[in-house]
Parts: structure tokens; C-alpha cells; sequence
């Protein structure tokens, strides 16, 4: 994100008063009733919802199975996609007949094997596991082709004057020149990851925070709906930063 | 073009000879089942689909919500990104709460859109522009902080106020990178409104794909699958092509990229 490093810390108060203002007007909203109840509880209603819901119910539960269904998806699909992507990656020729194919693949919107996936694997959770994988695949395996493919070609060079075999070229050469594509694709997978943990919740009727707040909008509990949002929200944050922090790190060298 | 062409039989072989081999399978083995069809099968029932009007339908509810969502998200997307962008103090408020909001999964407020909405195009409307407000705001919020400070300068020399800058000057400046932002969203818009379709609401391509399979005709699963993603597929490359067309004489643009 481009604004996080523009303004600086003296920024920092501007951004908390502009959450101050966003539950503001939620609460205005709301206590002048200018939406239905049931479409939009109050900012207190929500938080009280979450809180019964963590420590009375079974919402810290819930979050945990999403939370897992999502890395697990995402270890899976960043395993085989910087795998796949480094096969890919390493031929031009391997790169030419496989690349259009797996740009057909990446723009197949990855719910859409969800039917496919259930004809085969019925609702279980592997299914919403295995498409998971699926879905997050494509961002990491293409950025990591993509990487490959931009390095530059004097180190190719350099590793066939060193009579390097592929293993060592993608362990030495490859892979670290790859890396920030790698990272970026990853931090992609992510995103969809967690988008397609909650789509198959909902439809494979799978314990989670996607079924949970599903059942909250069926039975008109907006305020149990909120809350499993606010936690989405929340999961979607963490990921994303941890995920960034991660990058930096592992980048410092360049 | 030669290019394209030459490129054209090793895209193609990978999959062909796929599905070639799939359907000499399914030839020598006679097998029969709910889950895969022949891809003989597949085309067959996309052709008919096709003729008989019954995809073609389904297409223009899918496309029709998509293209709706997209362009009530992506205009306010970037009206609020060049606002920001523009707008210092505006710009430092807002940062958390967009963090915060896009950090939501889209495909989460379905059930809120569809308590407030109910079934229909509405419902899908607002979950695909909701989708697609926050990367149209992202990245037309960095294409208008990476015009040219001159130029903006030049604006305030000329006396311009603030809405003939953006529309004279900023927003010229930044088209290419809009355009980038169009194609990437509209990717998005596009799978949103599938996967609203396969989730809850009952119409379009992705309800299509969800009755096929539940109805026990892979055929017709599969050649609406297909059809997703030669319709995704084609839109993308259409779009990079517009790019390209419109910014190639831009030195400013690398329209290599492809990603």
C-alpha cells in the first residue's frame, strides 16, 4: 500500500481520528435508525456479539477452523506453486508450451471449480481444503515463472560456465533472484486463500466463521453477522501484515 | 502477429493433448460417469448451449451484473482515490479505515447483501462493487501520486480549480495506469460475480455451473466451466489489448508487462 510509508508517524493520529469518525457515523446511522435493525446493529450491539460470541459461544472456534483451512491451503499452494513455478520457470521451451495454459488457468475464477470439485470429492472438508489450494495456486506458481524468467541472463551464464546442474541453479541463482515475486505472489495467495476458505464454508456447510455468519444472516442476527465480519476483517489484517513484515525481511539484502 | 501466430501451436499442444488423451480414454474404456464427461461431449454441449440461447442467457446475467457492479465500484473507487491522492489531510484520515474495510473478504458480505437485498442483481451488484471499490481506489490513489508534481503545478499556474485539474490534467496524466487498474478489476468483478452466483444467488453462469453439477449432467458442467474461462480469458487479453493500443505511443508506459 502506497500511503503507509507517504505521510510518516505524524500521520498516525489523522488515521486513528479517521476510525474515530468511521464508528461515528456508524453509530449515528444507526441510533437515528436511518437503517433497519436487522440490516445494521449498533456498534455496541456488534461488540457485545463478539464478545458473547468468543467467550460464551463458539465464535473463537470457528475462527480458528477458518483460520486453519486458510494456511493450509496457502502452505499447500505456495509449496507446489514456487515447485511447479521453478519446473516452469526453468525452460523457455517449458515456459512457451505451459505459460498460455496457465494464464487460461489464473483467469478461470478459482470459485468456479467449487462444483467441480464437489462432484468429485462431495462436501467434505478436503474438498474445501483441495480448492483452497487450487484457487491460491496460481498467483505464487505465476509470479514464480515470472521471476525465473526475468533473471538476468549473465548469471544463466555464470551457472552453466560453473556447470551448475538445474537443482543448484534453482537453489542458488533461481530461487533467491525470484524471491520478491515469490513473496508478492504469496502475499496474493493469501488474500485468496481466505476468500475461498469462507466461500466454502458457506457452501459445504464447513464449521467456520463463512458458515457462522451465513446462519447469522438466515436467522436475521445482524449483530452475530458483524462480528463474524469484523473478525474476517481482522484475520484478513494480520495476514496481510505478518505477511509484509515477512517480505521485508527476507528482502533486506537487495 | 507472426509472433502470435508461431506462439499459437505450443500454447495449444499442452492442452490438446489433453484432452485428446481424455477422450481416447474415455473411448477405450466406454466408461460412463456423473462426474467427468468426454471433451467431445463438452464442446458439443457448449455448441448447443450456445445455439439454443440457453448459455448465451445465462452469459448476459453474469455479464450484465459484472459489468453494473463494476462500474458503480470502479467510478467511486476512483473518485475516492484521486480525492485522497489529491487531498493530504483527506488522504491521512482515511488510510486505516480503507486498511480496514478492504481487508474484508468481498465474498463475506454476501449474506449481509443478500439479508438487505434478496435475490436478484442488486445483491450481486453490490457484493462485485464492493469487490472492486478497494483495488480501483488503491491503484488509482498510486496512479495520480505518480503524475508528474510539474504538472500539476502548470494547472495551478493556469488558474485551474480543482475538478478541471483532475479532468484536464491528472487524470490524463494517469491513464495508463488507470487503464491497468480497469483490467485488474474487471478480472475480479468478473470472478465476484461467479462465485455470488455459485454461493447463493440463483442466476447466471456460476448458478448454471452449480445446477449442472447437482443435476448430475458433467457435460454441461464442464462446457459452462470452459465457457467462465474463455470468458475471463478473453476480457483480460481485450483489455491488454486496448492498453496497448491506446499507450503504446506513451514513452511513460511499459505495456511489456503482461501480469
Amino acid at each position: 500500500m502506497t500511503t503507509r510509508d507517504r505521510h510518516g508517524l505524524a500521520a498516525v493520529p489523522f488515521g486513528l481520528a479517521g476510525l474515530a469518525v468511521l464508528l461515528a457515523a456508524w453509530w449515528s446511522v444507526t441510533a437515528l435508525a436511518l437503517v433497519p435493525r436487522t440490516f445494521l446493529p449498533a456498534p455496541a450491539l456488534a461488540w457485545a456479539a463478539l464478545v458473547r460470541g468468543w467467550t460464551v459461544g463458539d465464535l473463537a472456534g470457528q475462527t480458528a477452523q477458518t483460520v486453519l483451512r486458510m494456511l493450509g491451503g496457502w502452505l499447500l499452494a505456495s509449496l507446489a506453486g514456487v515447485a511447479l513455478g521453478s519446473l516452469v520457470g526453468l525452460s523457455a521451451t517449458a515456459r512457451r508450451y505451459l505459460g498460455p495454459s496457465l494464464a487460461f488457468m489464473r483467469a478461470l475464477p478459482a470459485s468456479a471449480v467449487i462444483p467441480v470439485a464437489i462432484a468429485f470429492a462431495g462436501l467434505s472438508p478436503g474438498m474445501v481444503l483441495g480448492v483452497v489450494a487450487f484457487g491460491s495456486l496460481w498467483p505464487t506458481l505465476l509470479s514464480t515463472v515470472h521471476g525465473f524468467a526475468t533473471i538476468d541472463p549473465r548469471l544463466r551464464d555464470v551457472a552453466s560456465a560453473l556447470h551448475m546442474s538445474n537443482a543448484a541453479f534453482v537453489w542458488k541463482i533461481g530461487l533467491p533472484n525470484a524471491l520478491a515475486d515469490i513473496l508478492t505472489g504469496m502475499r496474493l495467495s493469501m488474500t485468496v486463500a481466505l476468500i475461498l476458505s469462507v466461500t466454502g464454508e458457506m457452501l459445504a456447510a464447513q464449521q467456520g466463521l463463512g458458515q457462522a455468519i451465513l446462519l447469522a444472516a438466515r436467522s436475521f442476527r445482524s449483530a452475530d453477522l458483524f462480528a463474524g465480519l469484523i473478525l474476517l476483517g481482522v484475520i484478513g489484517i494480520a495476514s496481510t501484515l505478518v505477511l509484509a513484515a515477512v517480505e521485508r525481511r527476507c528482502l533486506r539484502w537487495r | 502477429m507472426s509472433l502470435a501466430l508461431r506462439s499459437l501451436g505450443p500454447a495449444l499442444a499442452v492442452p490438446a493433448a489433453a484432452l485428446l488423451a481424455f477422450e481416447l480414454w474415455f473411448a477405450a474404456t466406454g466408461r460412463v460417469s456423473d462426474t467427468i464427461a468426454p471433451p467431445s461431449q463438452a464442446f458439443w454441449r457448449l455448441a448447443a448451449g450456445l445455439a439454443d440461447g440457453s448459455i448465451v442467457a445465462m452469459t448476459v446475467e453474469t455479464l450484465a451484473a459484472t459489468l453494473a457492479g463494476l462500474a458503480v465500484g470502479g467510478g467511486l473507487g476512483l473518485a475516492a482515490g484521486s480525492v485522497l491522492a489529491l487531498t493530504r489531510r483527506a488522504d491521512m484520515t482515511a488510510r486505516y479505515v480503507v486498511e480496514m474495510l478492504r481487508a474484508i473478504p468481498s465474498i463475506a458480505l454476501l449474506p449481509l447483501a443478500l439479508l438487505i437485498f434478496g435475490f436478484g442483481y442488486r445483491m450481486e451488484i453490490f457484493v462485485v462493487a464492493f469487490a472492486t471499490f478497494w483495488p480501483v481506489l488503491i491503484l488509482s490513489h498510486s496512479a495520480v501520486l505518480a503524475v508528474e508534481p510539474r504538472l500539476i503545478d502548470v494547472s495551478r499556474m493556469l488558474g485551474f480549480g480543482p475538478l478541471s485539474t483532475l479532468s484536464k490534467i491528472v487524470l490524463p496524466a494517469a491513464a495508463p495506469r488507470l487503464a491497468t487498474a480497469l483490467r485488474l478489476a474487471s478480472g475480479i468483478a468478473l470472478v465476484v460475480a461467479v462465485t455470488c452466483e455459485i454461493t447463493a444467488n440463483p442466476q447466471g453462469l456460476g448458478n448454471g455451473l452449480m445446477r449442472a453439477q447437482e443435476s448430475l449432467q458433467p457435460a454441461l458442467m464442464w462446457a459452462v466451466l470452459l465457457w467462465i474461462g474463455v470468458i475471463g480469458y478473453t476480457a483480460n487479453r481485450a483489455l491488454l489489448a486496448m492498453e496497448r493500443r491506446l499507450f503504446a505511443h506513451r514513452s511513460d508506459v511499459d505495456t511489456s508487462v503482461a501480469a
